[in-house]
């Protein structure tokens, strides 16, 4: 029975007193009666890489705003580096930002647009140059610099406008769902080469986005938000294993959520009894409800003396390419039916179909009780 | 006292505000001194005609009390009726004519769209008396046609039936103009399903065609019922003795010294601009919410029959248009109409040399120049400030409502509230009264909200983020203004100031009422040369404006061209 036990604890935290880059204390912000932002509090360290993940409307928009200063929050302390920076206007705090939208200036070329805040700097003009060529080189568009965006696809446009945001070299890089509007195929490598490049250079940056996948391939830690609230910062092995709330457990990945009543410190899912560990054994005896992800059941190996086997027929198979969906019946413990991912291989070395029976073992120790 | 002593963030204190920046400083002030000009030359100008309104001669507070004498006067009260059924008239001809050409124009394969639209719109190139003049020279006691009025049992073009003709070719283009936008925006994806279920065409015409275009409809019917009800100059020159509104707002104030009266005639003239003003607010929001972006563009199937007819009924149109134009030109070229009309560019000579009205017309350029230039700055940096900056909701606040205000203000109230405001001996400005400077600020005032919207259209076209990320660049806003921000927009901007050219060029309204010897206006003499008799000079004048609003629309196109091609570079780009 999972509970958080301190050798699950994410790596980042674990390391020696990392220095921290931004602090945000006690952040509310309201629309009037609306409450965008509610008791946020997160520390970020230098060189890490957050995603803020939420449905639209939770608020990680808004969040990233204030911290970038396009937003005032009503209350609540914002550091960086440990200055103040609660009050300061944007232009005042250091950071890059890139949005969805690339915001590239459509009448400037490459060069101009990477160089936009370079020039603002007095930079003697073959370093100007040089820096651009470097940066267009970083992002993989060399040769770029004379063309105009329009000339650029979404996803070249995009990285010249994370070119710009990085000429600089702010302390802290601002993502605003800087994939969104890209392809599925130009998404999933754009963010690949993000990241790529955030370790190479080691720059602190937050990423908001509303793709599950997108943070768990990328981020060093997930701030799960909800209606204003963090629910969960952690790990995104953390988020996805452990998720800390409902909430989490069916935002981030499938799952199945399943009736079920602890007794006397054990777990009855139906015709099932599991041993309960952890903080999830303590207390009364209750109704609860059961989180088990459809990959935590195993169709092999299979021990008949298990207490965690069950049957199930199959009602619909979902294919999937190498893996499907399998919509079983487990009278046994699911009333609303069972989805579970089973590879192609296994269904076809059992020549399962729809109407087969097959026994399944429940992986006991992922099963998670709310 | 311990509860002064909380700390500003906790729980239920005042909000967080950021510190400004310098350059939103900058922003700042910029702001609140274009919402003094407007206050200055918009709103204190309203508020002195409602204190005249409200004040006796001796400036003591009298309530509705000049009104109540309005109220009591037979000859004003038949003068608001006669607007009122006027005004009604010309729109109840004009709306349907119009909506049949811009129909045409929109959703026909009709040949030579562009040339009829281009007829169309002459009207707007001269002062709209215009019309009135070339109308006394087909109608008139003199005219061609005489005869056909006397057959249809019309003693005298002068007076109602004069105005009604004459408004309705003086109007037309305006009102046209809305019709082919509400007829533009159409989703094809609706046709296409209709005719999927085989819609006969008048079916698909009453369900699709005009409830989409019903709020266009509704708003060029206000709009041409405000624009006619408004009018001075037509009334002046073909009214004869059959009295309106307007011109007894001129008569009360110039010729009677009543100021009182004439405010309250004006507030009166104000009303139906403030409705239209408010419902076509409403009407605008709804129009733009019906369609979505993901919606076709509809372009039209040729239809023989339908194409011909549509042809047929687009000529006749423009045949009047030119009649009328052609009737100015001819009469103005005409030695001494009726009895010689072998030509000659006497009137001309008479009108810019003798007359001393070289200077009228040279004032003219001159103030449309200066509109054009000043206005163009003024509406385009004070949208910019309104759209782009952040802070100060109440004073942004105040010039988004300022900027919508001079659209729902004729330009006579407009003028009489210059004079009350600053004709009077304690205003500093006093030095400005009768000088051409006013006159231009009056214009800019006059015609600002249609510079405004265009410029704010054009600006909610750019990425809202720019400024965003100039900042997170160091780049202070006004550096991204000028790299950014105006190169993209110079079409807009050349729209914009030759919007304002013409306009100043042609508008009498307002100005009529600003005027000395020195800064008379070329549109003025007009309205002078026909006060005096003079009638083919006054028409020799209005085609010399008509000429020169023409070769300035082609000299702006030119501009247009020539900056897109220095600016506009990156538009033609292909990947």
């Amino acid at each position: 029975m999972p509970s958080r036990s301190p050798a699950a604890a994410p790596a980042i935290s674990s390391a020696s007193s990392p220095e921290r880059s931004l602090e945000l204390r006690g952040i509310h912000k309201a629309f009037g009666s609306f409450v965008a932002l509610q008791h946020i509090d997160l520390a970020v360290h230098k060189g890490e890489f957050i995603c803020f993940l939420g449905p639209s409307g939770c608020g990680k928009t808004t969040l990233l705003r204030v911290i970038a200063g396009l937003e005032v929050q009503t209350r609540g302390e914002i550091r960086q580096n440990g200055r103040d920076i609660s009050r300061l206007p944007p232009a005042d705090r250091d950071y890059g930002i890139v949005f969805q939208s690339y915001a590239l200036f459509p009448n400037l070329s490459v060069a101009d647009n990477v160089s936009y805040g370079l020039v603002n700097r007095r930079l003697p003009r073959a370093q100007i140059r040089q820096r651009v060529t470097e940066l267009v080189q970083l992002v993989g568009l060399p040769g770029s610099e004379g063309k105009y965006p329009a000339q650029l696809s979404g996803g070249q446009q995009q990285r010249i406008a994370l070119a710009r945001a990085l000429a600089t070299s702010p302390g802290l890089l601002l993502l605003d769902e800087p994939l969104s509007a890209l392809d599925a195929l130009e998404r999933v490598r754009l963010r690949q080469e993000i990241r790529a490049l955030q370790q190479e250079l080691g720059v602190t940056t937050i990423m908001v986005t509303h793709d599950q996948e997108e943070a768990l391939a990328v981020a060093d830690r997930i701030v799960v938000m909800n209606q204003g609230a963090i629910e969960q910062v952690g790990s995104p092995q953390e988020v996805y294993r452990e998720p800390a709330s409902p909430f989490v457990a069916d935002f981030v990945g499938k799952v199945n959520v399943l009736p079920g009543r602890v007794r006397q410190g054990r777990l009855e899912l139906g015709s099932l009894v599991l041993p309960l560990a952890g903080a999830g054994a303590a207390g009364p005896d209750r109704e609860v409800r059961v989180y088990l992800r459809p990959e935590d059941v195993l169709a092999r190996p299979i021990d008949e003396g298990d207490p965690h086997v069950f049957d199930g027929a199959i009602e619909k198979i979902e294919f999937l390419g190498s893996y499907c969906h399998v919509h079983l019946a487990a009278p046994a413990f699911a009333p609303q039916g069972l989805i579970v991912y089973l590879s192609l291989n296994y269904l076809a070395e059992r020549s399962l179909a729809i109407g087969s029976t097959l026994r399944l073992r429940l992986l006991q120790e992922r099963v998670r009780v709310f | 006292m311990a509860a002064t002593l909380t700390p500003q963030t906790a729980a239920g204190g005042p909000p967080l505000r950021l510190r400004a920046h310098w350059t939103e400083r900058v922003a700042q002030a910029a702001v609140a001194l274009i919402v003094l000009f407007l206050l200055a030359f918009l709103a204190l100008p309203l508020l002195a005609i409602l204190r005249q309104a409200l004040e006796d001669r001796d400036g003591a507070f009298v309530g509705v009390a000049n009104f109540i004498v309005y109220a009591r006067t037979p000859s004003l009260l038949q003068s608001l009726w006669n607007s009122l059924w006027v005004s009604a008239v010309v729109t109840a001809i004009t709306v349907p004519l119009a909506f049949g050409f811009a129909y045409a124009l929109t959703r026909t394969c009709m040949p030579l769209k562009g040339l009829f639209r281009g007829i169309a719109l002459v009207p707007l190139l001269a002062p709209s008396l215009l019309s009135a003049i070339s109308l006394i020279y087909w109608f008139g006691n003199q005219g061609v046609l005489k005869h056909a009025l006397d057959a249809l049992g019309i003693e005298q073009i002068y007076g109602a039936v004069g105005i009604v003709i004459a408004e309705c070719l003086a109007i037309f283009p305006h009102t046209l103009m809305i019709l082919i936008s509400a007829l533009t925006l159409a989703d094809a994806r609706l046709y296409e399903v209709a005719d999927a279920m085989g819609t006969t065409a008048a079916r698909k015409f009453f369900t699709i065609t005009l409830p989409g275009a019903k709020y266009g409809l509704i708003s060029a019917a206000l709009v041409t019922f405000t624009l006619v009800i408004t009018d001075f100059g037509i009334p002046k020159v073909i009214g004869g003795s059959f009295n309106v509104l307007a011109t007894d707002v001129f008569k009360l104030v110039i010729g009677q010294q009543d100021f009182a009266q004439g405010a309250v005639v004006a507030i009166l003239l104000l009303l139906p601009a403030v409705l239209t003003f408010g419902v076509d607010h409403i009407v605008q929001r709804k129009q733009t919410a019906m369609l979505t972006a993901r919606a076709v563009p509809y372009t039209a199937a040729p239809a023989r029959g339908r194409d011909l007819a549509f042809t047929a009924y687009c000529s006749l149109v423009a045949l009047l248009m030119l009649a009328m134009l052609g009737m100015a030109v001819f009469a103005s070229l005409a030695s001494f109409w009726p009895y010689n009309l072998s030509p000659s560019l006497k009137h001309y000579v008479y009108g810019l040399v003798d007359n001393d009205v070289a200077t009228g017309f040279f004032n003219s350029l001159q103030m449309a120049a200066g509109t054009a230039l000043l206005g163009t700055a003024v509406v385009f940096i004070g949208a910019y400030l309104q759209e782009k900056t952040r802070g100060m909701a109440l004073l942004r606040g105040t010039l988004r409502m300022l900027a919508m205000l001079p659209m729902a203000v004729p330009g006579l109230v407009l003028g009489l509230g210059y004079i009350f405001f600053f004709n009077a001996p304690a205003n500093p400005l006093n030095g400005l009264y009768h000088t051409l400077a006013l006159m231009t600020l009056c214009t800019v005032v006059h015609f600002y909200t249609t510079g405004h919207l265009t410029a704010v259209t054009a600006l909610k076209a750019l990425d809202g983020e720019f400024e965003a990320v100039s900042a997170s660049l160091k780049v202070p806003f006004f550096k991204t203004f000028w790299r950014v921000t105006l190169p993209i927009c110079t079409p807009a901007l050349v729209d914009i100031a030759r919007y304002f050219f013409i306009n100043a060029m042609t508008t009498i309204s307002a100005i009529v009422f600003l005027y000395s010897p020195e800064t008379r206006l070329a549109s003025i003499a007009i309205l002078n040369m026909d006060e005096a008799g003079e009638l083919s000079p006054a028409a020799a004048m209005a085609v010399l404006i008509a000429a020169a609003s023409a070769l300035a629309t082609v000299l702006f196109m030119l501009l247009g061209r020539w900056i897109d091609r220095r600016t506009q570079a990156w538009r033609r780009t292909t990947r």
